[in-house]
């Protein structure tokens, strides 16, 4: 089974869960920005999350099945359609061979997501399919592309109600070992403003901006370069806040204020240019806390998948966040 | 333990992560302590540790919060430090010496001439010592395969610039702060470019991905303009014409 790429945007790459265990060799994670988007994607398709999908930064593309097979459709919502009927997002629709998908700019937030039945299946390089372009693994998927896919099957015609993440807002931080740097007033007044997200941003990180001054730390030139965690925020030589992404470096000497709860990663990720976003501080046991029970949710996500062909009226969270244009497609129906 | 006043120093990295600093400052007690460290604790194998790395001065560890807590990682690291004087600590096994062929100054490396102003030295005299310093990697970081090298001369103790270069290309040897960065790839950088290579620290497409490891030392030895295209014309591995010794002893 494959995949093929007919057109595509600039942004989009092969991603899963990331490469972990190089860190001492200099090479950072890597892996979807949006890893929510990964498990909605394999609980709509009953699959594994750590099977990969296509990663869409701010515009799809179109593709065509090689054969009859099923896709799933998360993260930042995009307009679709097959064969020129429009389909929901956060939701798996079949795609019968020959039928072209069509996905195109994205509505809200950044990186919208594909999935394939048996997910895409490239290569692995040290245990992971993820692109990292910094680093040189893999490369953008390009017009003319054939996506390898892996044996599997699933129903298409169920959706997922998600929380908006794609808009900005509060993101939780916690302090880290270089948050001393900063003084007290500098941290307090961090946490009271308001951030809009700058128009540098990629998949190592995102600048913050704000009016007034910037946020130094005491001695910040003379800092020893130090592990970055995936989420630190990083202040550089201006005063300007990165929260850093999961391609970012594993070391650095601009210090760090501090870092964003893992599972508020995807927000900070998703989040459009100019759209705003505030800090709160919590502590290390409620980010525990929140953590675990964020992981919690993810594991469950199954049970939260409803099927399409219900009256969407009847459901009011779909309402909210799912409908992108029309109704929904009756070309989703059944098997 | 014969560290600087205050270290060694245990403190969390993000919600998942625990550092051990053993100095603030590059010394290379500390940067010895940081690898031991690393390794013992990798030895140790506890439950729930995911990995470890070392930055200059540091070890570093993330775990599993499900596998494990905050607490009981604190406690076995503080046990671990009280074992022995890691400032004492013997460096790795296994070191190997690496002679790679260096280009300095020309167009490929066109700071080298600003570099050597601000060391107080003539062009030539600072080739000279750069390219006798046997450097030893002090850590991996900040992209795959990267080295940090040092300590150069206290004369090669100048700061970084303000503005960053906007490209260096892969394999280019920088310098700033008495130390050498040889990049794996091509990145923007405020360190000077001195020197050129064409040596990969990172191969994805071979075995040995990774070339370089910490305690490896090395000598970037001075090479022609002409040399340094003979060796890149022959070259299909990535080693630059680099040559390979163990370190014994």
């Amino acid at each position: 089974m494959s995949l093929r790429v007919r057109r595509i945007g600039p942004a989009c790459t092969i991603q899963d869960l990331g490469r972990t265990g190089y860190l001492d060799q200099g090479l950072s994670r890597s892996g979807a920005m949006d890893r929510d988007a990964l498990y909605e994607g394999a609980a709509l398709l009953g699959q594994d999350p750590e099977f990969a999908a296509l990663e869409m930064g701010g515009l799809g593309g179109e593709f065509e099945a090689q054969t009859d097979t099923v896709v799933a459709l998360t993260g930042a919502p995009m307009t679709a359609e097959i064969d020129g009927t429009r389909v929901v997002w956060n939701a798996s629709h079949a795609l019968g061979r020959g039928q072209r998908l069509k996905i195109g700019a994205v509505q809200k937030g950044v990186y919208g997501y594909l999935h394939v039945a048996g997910g895409v299946a490239t290569e692995p390089f040290l245990g992971s399919r993820a692109a990292h372009l910094a680093a040189g693994i893999g490369r953008r998927v390009s017009d003319g592309d054939v996506l390898p896919v892996g044996e599997g099957r699933a129903r298409p015609g169920w959706t997922i109600p998600v929380e908006d993440r794609f808009s900005g807002g509060v993101l939780r931080i916690v302090e880290s070992f270089q948050s001393g740097l900063f003084d007290s007033a500098t941290r307090e007044r961090f946490a009271g403003t308001v951030f809009r997200r700058g128009a540098r941003a990629n998949r190592m990180g995102v600048q913050l901006e704000s009016d007034g001054d910037g946020f130094a730390a005491r001695g910040q030139l003379n800092i020893l370069s130090e592990v970055i965690a995936v989420g630190d925020i990083q202040m550089t030589g201006a005063g300007d806040p990165f929260i850093l992404l999961p391609e970012c470096q594993t070391t650095g000497g601009y210090p760090r204020i501090a870092t964003v709860l893992p599972c508020d990663l995807a927000r900070a990720a998703q989040c459009p240019t100019g759209a705003e976003i505030r800090f709160r501080f919590v502590s290390l046991e409620e980010a525990v806390v929140a953590q675990s029970a964020a992981e919690a949710a993810l594991a469950r996500l199954s049970a939260r998948k409803q099927p399409l062909v219900r009256d969407p009226a009847e459901i009011p969270d779909l309402l909210s966040y799912q409908l992108i244009g029309g109704a929904v497609s009756a070309t989703d129906e059944g098997e | 333990m014969a560290g600087p006043e205050g270290f060694p120093v245990v403190r969390t990295v993000g919600i998942d992560g625990m550092l051990v600093t053993f100095a603030d400052k590059m010394a290379e007690p500390a940067n010895r302590a940081a690898i031991a460290f690393r390794d013992a604790v990798q030895a140790e194998g506890w439950p729930g540790v995911v990995e470890t790395s070392t930055s200059l001065a540091s070890a570093y560890l993330r775990f599993d919060l499900g596998m494990t807590s905050h607490r009981a990682i604190d406690d076995r690291l503080r046990e671990l430090l009280q074992t022995r004087d890691w400032y004492d600590a013997p460096l790795p096994e296994g070191r190997k010496l690496w002679r790679i062929p260096t280009v300095y100054g020309t167009d490929l490396a066109p700071q080298l001439e600003e570099a050597a102003e601000l060391a107080g030295l003539d062009v030539d005299t600072a080739v000279r010592r750069l390219s006798a310093t046997r450097v030893r990697v002090l850590t991996i970081g900040f992209a795959p395969g990267q080295p940090y090298l040092g300590p150069l001369g206290a004369e090669f103790d100048i700061p970084r610039q303000t503005g960053l270069t906007p490209m260096v290309p892969s394999g280019a040897l920088v310098l700033a702060i008495s130390q050498f960065v040889l990049f794996a790839n091509e990145a923007p950088t405020g360190w000077r470019h001195v020197g050129q290579t064409a040596f990969r620290c990172f191969r994805p497409d071979r075995k040995r991905k990774f070339v370089l490891s910490p305690g490896d030392e090395v000598l970037f030895e001075s090479v022609s303009r002409t040399e340094y295209d003979r060796i890149l014309a022959r070259d299909t591995e990535g080693d630059g014409g680099a040559q390979v010794e163990e370190i014994t002893a």
